[in-house]
């Protein structure tokens, strides 16, 4: 389609820090814009974020167009909707591509209908095909099967990458920064922050040990949390403890939670639902302990422990404490 | 204050862990499955139920599926819905998430007089969570997504929802009329009154509207309207593990484990 030129990653910040995860599909992006000889220009809207958008050229941009403005502090849909779509509507991307974080589905979900564009969400790759269309693969009906989805009409081409799937990588050069102006009038804007209330994360799609706690463990955390600190390990959780809300969503585990990348996962009570296996199938060693001798999640471990987890723990952790 | 319409939007899927994978025609069976609403619109529906107990409004449900959906929607009725829909037409079979946006939309424009629409916030069979702000946007209104509450209304027509983000949670100020995405389990739903069930089951009349009904032509919905395609689909298989497994009593399970861990740690 004539006009429609580059990669451009959307480049999440929350109160002037950027997202990790905006980074690593930016350093994807600089790859297959080099196999395709384009450039890659990150977009990044935020209050005071200059001193951010400098840095972008060492994990993969080219170009970086900033747009500062008080409004833009924490993400909300609707002035970061209108801007990008404006922005958009001028410079005409080939690829829009953004992190599949909240914010990333939020934004790229009203862009791709403003464009009738196609777009392919929470993909686990991404490539293009020999004609130039984006092609991406999806986990889909729990993480059993993936559809390999390509964007066939509209451009921007728009996709939408799980967080932890692709490393943030160093590349050489500087990036050259414009600055864009806003143009909101305050007055206008239907959505705006009017208050929030955070703690401090550990993004478990980078630790090295997990221990895990299913339904098995009935949400009781103690001896999960003993266990972890003893070997050093983050804790996450499945699903139905997200979903009953004894955990944050940000430490669920699995294809619609956090994919796990590190050398050792321990996992206490968890059946093996296909949604959640997929999120451990790519750490070293797991190690389970399960009630029930013919669990799914014996399949997908190195060690499985058949017994009770408030048996077993309890003596665990003296035995490991004795050293 | 009196609320315009809350509009519900709800789909009806296959129970994920029924689900088989066919290798060799690299097909879903979906016979063997069982069905049940999806997990976030009934906690949508819910939201929409107790906004209306406070400030009043018809909760409309609408969806767009096979006419097979029909218990499903008179199960909305039953729990409190004062009306549902079903957009139904096999021109709409293969949609992906543009027609599918589109024709919600539509159903919802035909609806119309609304103040609150709202979606779960992703579908536990597809699972990408991209059609309620793309409903939004072929509404021309403003949404929140991943909320777990509705605050406040006020009588400036504006409201505060409770939004779920990254290590907490912010409150969002939004003009109505809005949308939003309301997150899996953040309420309990209800269950439906048995006579209110009945009532539903023996004399709710559902209402079926075609493509055609909300002025949509063959080519802009289904496999012809859609952006994306799917061009293969793969079976994934588990990784290869040691599947190890060790039985006794509490005391050696624990001594094994530990032993294990420190060999590998």
């Amino acid at each position: 389609m004539g006009g429609w030129k580059g990669i451009w990653v959307f480049i999440e910040q929350d109160d002037g820090v950027i997202e990790e995860s905006s980074l690593e599909v930016l350093s994807r992006a600089r790859v297959l814009a080099e196999e395709r000889g384009e450039e890659v220009t990150a977009v990044l809207l935020g209050e005071a974020v200059a001193g951010e958008a400098a840095k972008l050229g060492r994990h993969g941009a080219h170009r970086v167009i900033l747009v500062e403005d008080p409004i833009l502090k924490y993400y909300t849909s609707d002035p970061y909707s209108r801007i990008m779509a404006r922005l958009i509507e001028e410079r005409r991307p080939d690829s829009l591509i953004l992190s599949a974080t909240r914010n990333g589905r939020d934004l790229a979900g009203r862009l791709a209908v403003k464009f009738r564009t196609g777009l392919i969400a929470h993909v686990v790759s991404l490539d293009y095909d020999d004609e130039g269309l984006l092609m991406g693969k999806v986990p889909g009906f729990g993480g059993n099967i993936m559809a390999v989805v390509k964007c066939v009409k509209g451009r921007p081409q728009m996709a939408t990458v799980t967080p932890g799937i692709f490393d943030i990588k160093e590349f050489e050069g500087e990036a050259v920064v414009e600055k864009v102006d806003s143009g909101l009038d305050p007055e206008q804007v239907k959505t705006r922050v009017v208050d929030r209330e955070i703690k401090e994360l550990i993004d478990i799609s980078k630790s090295e040990r997990v221990v895990i706690a299913g339904m098995g463990t009935g949400g009781r955390m103690e001896l999960v949390n003993q266990l972890a600190e003893l070997i050093g390990a983050d804790i996450g959780v499945t699903r139905p403890l997200a979903d009953m809300g004894l955990a944050p969503r940000d430490i669920q585990v699995g294809s619609t939670g956090v994919i796990l990348k590190g050398s050792l996962a321990i996992v206490l009570g968890a059946s093996g639902a296909p949604h959640f296996v997929s999120g451990i199938k790519d750490m070293g060693t797991v190690i389970s302990i399960n009630k029930d001798p013919e669990a799914p999640i014996y399949e997908y471990s190195d060690h499985y422990f058949v017994g009770d987890i408030f048996e077993i723990l309890p003596l665990l952790l003296k035995k490991l404490r004795e050293g | 204050m009196g609320l315009r319409n809350i509009i519900v939007t709800m789909k009806v899927v296959p129970k994920i862990e029924e689900l088989e994978f066919d290798p060799e025609t690299k097909t879903i069976k979906r016979g063997a499955a069982g069905n049940e609403i999806n997990p976030a619109d009934k906690n949508a529906l819910e939201l929409a139920l107790r906004i209306k107990d406070r400030y009043g409004g018809r909760v409309i449900v609408v969806s767009m599926g096979p006419p097979f959906w029909e218990p499903y929607l008179k199960l909305a009725i039953a729990m409190g819905a004062d009306d549902a829909i079903l957009v139904s037409d096999r021109a709409l079979a293969g949609s992906d998430t543009l027609p599918t946006t589109l024709t919600l939309s539509k159903a919802i424009e035909k609806i119309g007089d609304y103040d609150i629409i709202l979606c779960g916030e992703e579908s536990s069979d597809g699972g990408t969570g991209q059609v309620p702000s793309g409903i939004a946007e072929w509404l021309d209104i403003p949404h929140v997504t991943f909320i777990s509450d509705v605050m406040d209304v006020s009588d400036d027509k504006k409201a505060k929802v409770k939004r779920t983000i990254k290590g907490g949670h912010e409150v969002v100020e939004v003009t109505l009329p809005f949308l939003a995405a309301v997150e899996l389990g953040c309420n309990t739903p209800r269950f439906p009154d048995f006579r209110r069930k009945r009532w539903a089951e023996r004399e709710f009349q559902l209402t079926v509207w075609s493509a055609a009904d909300l002025g949509l032509s063959p080519d802009e919905v289904g496999l012809k309207g859609s952006a994306t395609t799917v061009v293969d689909l793969e079976e994934v298989k588990p990784p290869t593990r040691l599947k190890k497994k060790y039985t006794g009593s509490a005391e050696e399970l624990a001594d094994k484990l530990a032993e294990l861990l420190k060999s590998i740690m």
